[in-house]
C-alpha cells in the first residue's frame, strides 16, 4: 500500500505527438487580418419532434444561436465544446450541407448560405462517417475524391499518390477502408480531404481513434500546406489537449453559442486566478466526512475521480486538510495544476455536467 | 472583436476573394463514380449477385414442372427469370445502398465535393446495372437450355440488360432516397423485387384484370416483353423495340426523378 504520490505541477504532460511541428513561432495568423469565412448572426432551430410510440416527443432545440466568427488567412480556428455542444452543426451550415434559419456566411467573397454549392469549390470537408468511401480501397477512395473534386484523372493519380505518400499510407494502399483499423480509417478519409487543393479545410474530429504516428502525420500535413499555400484550418474538436496544441485560436462553443474566443493561452489568461485540484480516490470518496463533503459542492465528479477549480489559498488549504485527515486514507493519487481549456470553459458558464463531454487525451 | 456579438462598427461581413475552383464536369465524375462503385463489387457485392442468379435459376426449376418446352409461357418464364436478375440488383440492392447511405451521413461526403448530381446517381446506377449481366447471361442461357428455347437472339440483352437497367435502378435510388428510413428504403425495394418477380415470371394470360393492369405499370414489364418475343421463331421487331423504347423511357423518367431526390437528400 503506498501513499499519495507526490503532486504535479505540470497540468497534464503533454505527449510529443500533439506538439505542433511547425516552424513558425511568429503569430497565430500569418496574415493577419484578412478574413477567409466571416459568419454573423447564424441561427439555427431543430423543430420539435413528436413522439413517437414508446418514445418520449422531443422539444425544439436551438443547435446555433446567433454565431459570430471570423476565420483568419492561414490560421488553425478551433471549435470547442463537449459532444452535442453544437459544433457539427456549425460546421455544416459552413459547408453548405445545412440551411441555417437566419444569418450569413460568408468564405472569400462568396455567400454560402445563398449558394451553398460553392462551398464544394472553395473548401474540402471531412465529416465524421466514412460510409461513403468504406468499401473502397484508401487508394481509390483517394484517387475518387480527387476526380469529384474537378481533378483530370492524370492530377487526382499524382496527388493520390503524394498525399498516401506523406501520410504514410503506402502499405494500407490496396485495403479497402472497410477492413482497415478505425484511426487508419479516419487517416485514409484524411487523405481523401487533401486531394485536390483547397485553401480551407474544415476538419470535424480529425484524428478521433488515431495513434500517436497518425495523429503527428495529420499535424504535420496541415504545418506544411498552411506554410506553403496559407492554407487555412477550421478544426472541430472535444479534445482539451489537442486544442491547447496545435490550434491558434479557439472558440468555445455550449449550447450553440459561442461563450468565448481568443487563443488558447488568452482564454486561460482568463481563469489564471486559479489552481485545479484532482482528487483520485481508492474506492468511493469518504462523503460521511466534512472536510470531503464542504469539497462536494465544487467538484466535478467522474467515478473515483474529483476535479475542482479553487482560489490558490482554497486549493493549500484543502489539500492540507485532507492530507492531515483521515481523508488521506481514502485517497489514491491527487494533483494540483495550473488551468486548463476545461476550467474556462466552466469558468465562463459551460454546464458541469455537459463539461465530461470534453477529452483530455 | 473577432468572436464576440453586437461588437464593432460592421455586422457586415467582408471576406478576401477567392476563386472557385473548378466544378467536375459530368461525363469524368460519373466514370469516376461509376469505377469507384465497380469496385465495391469486389467486397461487398459478388455473394449477393450469386444469390441473385440462383434465385432466378432456381425459379426456372420450378416453373420447370408446370410449363411446357418450348411454349409460350416458357418464353415469359425464361424472359421473366433473367429479367428479376436485374430488379433484385437494380432495384432492392440500391435502394438498399441509397437508404443506408443517406441515413448514415454517406451523403455529405458528395455533397461537399463539386460534383452534379446526375454523375452520382447515374454512376451509382451503371454500376449496379452492370453486376446485372453475368447473372442475367447466365439465367438467359441456362434458360434456353431447359426450356429448348432458341438461343440465337439472346443478344437483344445488350439492349434489355441497360434499359430495364436504367428504369429499375432509376426507380431503386430514387426509392433509397426518399424513403424517411433506411428500413423504408430496404422495404420498398423488396417489395418491388416481389412485383418483378410474380408480374414478370408467371404468364400474363391467366392474370385478373387488376393485376395485369398493375404489370403494365410495373417498368420490369417492358423489358421481359421485349426479351420474350425475341423467343419466336420471326420475332416482331418492331414490338420488341417499342417495348424497349418505354423501358427506355421510364429509365429517363426514374433516373432524373432520382437525381432530384439525392439534391433533395443531400442538402437538408
Amino acid at each position: 500500500m503506498s501513499g499519495p504520490r507526490t503532486p504535479s505541477r505540470t497540468p497534464y504532460p503533454v505527449p510529443s505527438f500533439l506538439v505542433s511541428t511547425r516552424t513558425s513561432e511568429a503569430g497565430p495568423a500569418q496574415d493577419t487580418g484578412t478574413v477567409v469565412c466571416a459568419v454573423r448572426g447564424l441561427t439555427k432551430t431543430y423543430p420539435a419532434a413528436r413522439g413517437r410510440r414508446g418514445a418520449p416527443s422531443a422539444p425544439a432545440v436551438r443547435a446555433t444561436d446567433d454565431v459570430r466568427l471570423d476565420i483568419r488567412r492561414g490560421e488553425i480556428f478551433g471549435l470547442l465544446g463537449p459532444n452535442g455542444a453544437g459544433k457539427s452543426t456549425l460546421v455544416r451550415q459552413l459547408t453548405g450541407l445545412l440551411r441555417p434559419d437566419a444569418g450569413t456566411v460568408e468564405i472569400l467573397g462568396h455567400d454560402i448560405v445563398r449558394h451553398p454549392d460553392r462551398a464544394a469549390r472553395l473548401l474540402a470537408y471531412l465529416g465524421q462517417e466514412s460510409t461513403a468511401l468504406d468499401e473502397l480501397t484508401v487508394s481509390l477512395a483517394a484517387e475518387t475524391t480527387g476526380r469529384l473534386r474537378g481533378l483530370p484523372l492524370k492530377d487526382a493519380r499524382a496527388e493520390r499518390d503524394a498525399v498516401i505518400e506523406e501520410l504514410g499510407l503506402g502499405p494500407i494502399a490496396a485495403r479497402p477502408l472497410k477492413k482497415i483499423s478505425g484511426g487508419q480509417r479516419r487517416l485514409a478519409c484524411f487523405a481523401a480531404a487533401l486531394v485536390g487543393e483547397r485553401p480551407l479545410l474544415v476538419l470535424d474530429e480529425p484524428t478521433t481513434g488515431m495513434d500517436p504516428v497518425a495523429r503527428r502525420a495529420v499535424w504535420a500535413a496541415v504545418d506544411r500546406r498552411r506554410a506553403e499555400r496559407g492554407t487555412t484550418v477550421l478544426l472541430v474538436t472535444h479534445n482539451v489537449i489537442e486544442a491547447e496544441t496545435v490550434l491558434d485560436r479557439v472558440a468555445v462553443v455550449d449550447r450553440g453559442r459561442v461563450i468565448a474566443c481568443d487563443t488558447p493561452a488568452g482564454l486561460k489568461q482568463q481563469v489564471a486566478s486559479e489552481v485545479r485540484v484532482e482528487l483520485v480516490w481508492r474506492e468511493a470518496a469518504p462523503t460521511g466526512l466534512a472536510e470531503v463533503d464542504a469539497l462536494r459542492e465544487h467538484a466535478v465528479e467522474a467515478g473515483r475521480r474529483w476535479s475542482l477549480r479553487l482560489a490558490p489559498d482554497e486549493a493549500r488549504t484543502a489539500v492540507a486538510t485532507l492530507t492531515g485527515g483521515p481523508a488521506f486514507d481514502h485517497l489514491d493519487d491527487f494533483s494540483l495544476a495550473t488551468p486548463s481549456l476545461e476550467d474556462v470553459y466552466l469558468a465562463l458558464g459551460g454546464s458541469r455536467s455537459d463539461v465530461k463531454g470534453l477529452v483530455k487525451a | 472583436m473577432v468572436g464576440e456579438r453586437g461588437v464593432g462598427a460592421s455586422s457586415s461581413a467582408r471576406t478576401a476573394d477567392g476563386a472557385l475552383a473548378p466544378a467536375a464536369r459530368l461525363l469524368p465524375s460519373l466514370a469516376a463514380v461509376y469505377r469507384a462503385q465497380l469496385s465495391r463489387a469486389r467486397v461487398a457485392r459478388i455473394p449477393l449477385l450469386f444469390v441473385a442468379t440462383f434465385q432466378s435459376v432456381g425459379i426456372m426449376v420450378l416453373m420447370r414442372g408446370v410449363v411446357d418446352r418450348g411454349s409460350s409461357e416458357a418464353q415469359s418464364v425464361v424472359a421473366g427469370s433473367a429479367v428479376l436478375v436485374v430488379a433484385f440488383v437494380a432495384l432492392n440492392l440500391l435502394a438498399q445502398y441509397f437508404g443506408q447511405l443517406r441515413a448514415a451521413g454517406g451523403l455529405d461526403h458528395y455533397a461537399t465535393l463539386p460534383v452534379p448530381p446526375a454523375s452520382v446517381v447515374l454512376g451509382a446506377a451503371g454500376a449496379y446495372a452492370s453486376f446485372t449481366v453475368p447473372g442475367t447471361l447466365v439465367t438467359g442461357v441456362v434458360g434456353c437450355v431447359m426450356f429448348d428455347l432458341p438461343l440465337g437472339h439472346l443478344w437483344v440483352l445488350a439492349a434489355v440488360i441497360p434499359l430495364a437497367g436504367a428504369a429499375l435502378s432509376g426507380l431503386g435510388a430514387a426509392l433509397g432516397l426518399l424513403a424517411p428510413r433506411p428500413e423504408l428504403a430496404t422495404l420498398l425495394g423488396q417489395l418491388g423485387m416481389s412485383a418483378a418477380l410474380l408480374l414478370g415470371v408467371l404468364p400474363a394470360d391467366r392474370m385478373p384484370e387488376v393485376v395485369r393492369f398493375a404489370r403494365d405499370l410495373l417498368p420490369s414489364t417492358y423489358g421481359v416483353e421485349a426479351f420474350a418475343r425475341t423467343f419466336g421463331h420471326h420475332p416482331n421487331w418492331p414490338d420488341v423495340l417499342l417495348d424497349l423504347g418505354v423501358c427506355g423511357a421510364v429509365g429517363v423518367a426514374s433516373l432524373a426523378v432520382a437525381t432530384w431526390a439525392y439534391r433533395r437528400a443531400a442538402v437538408r
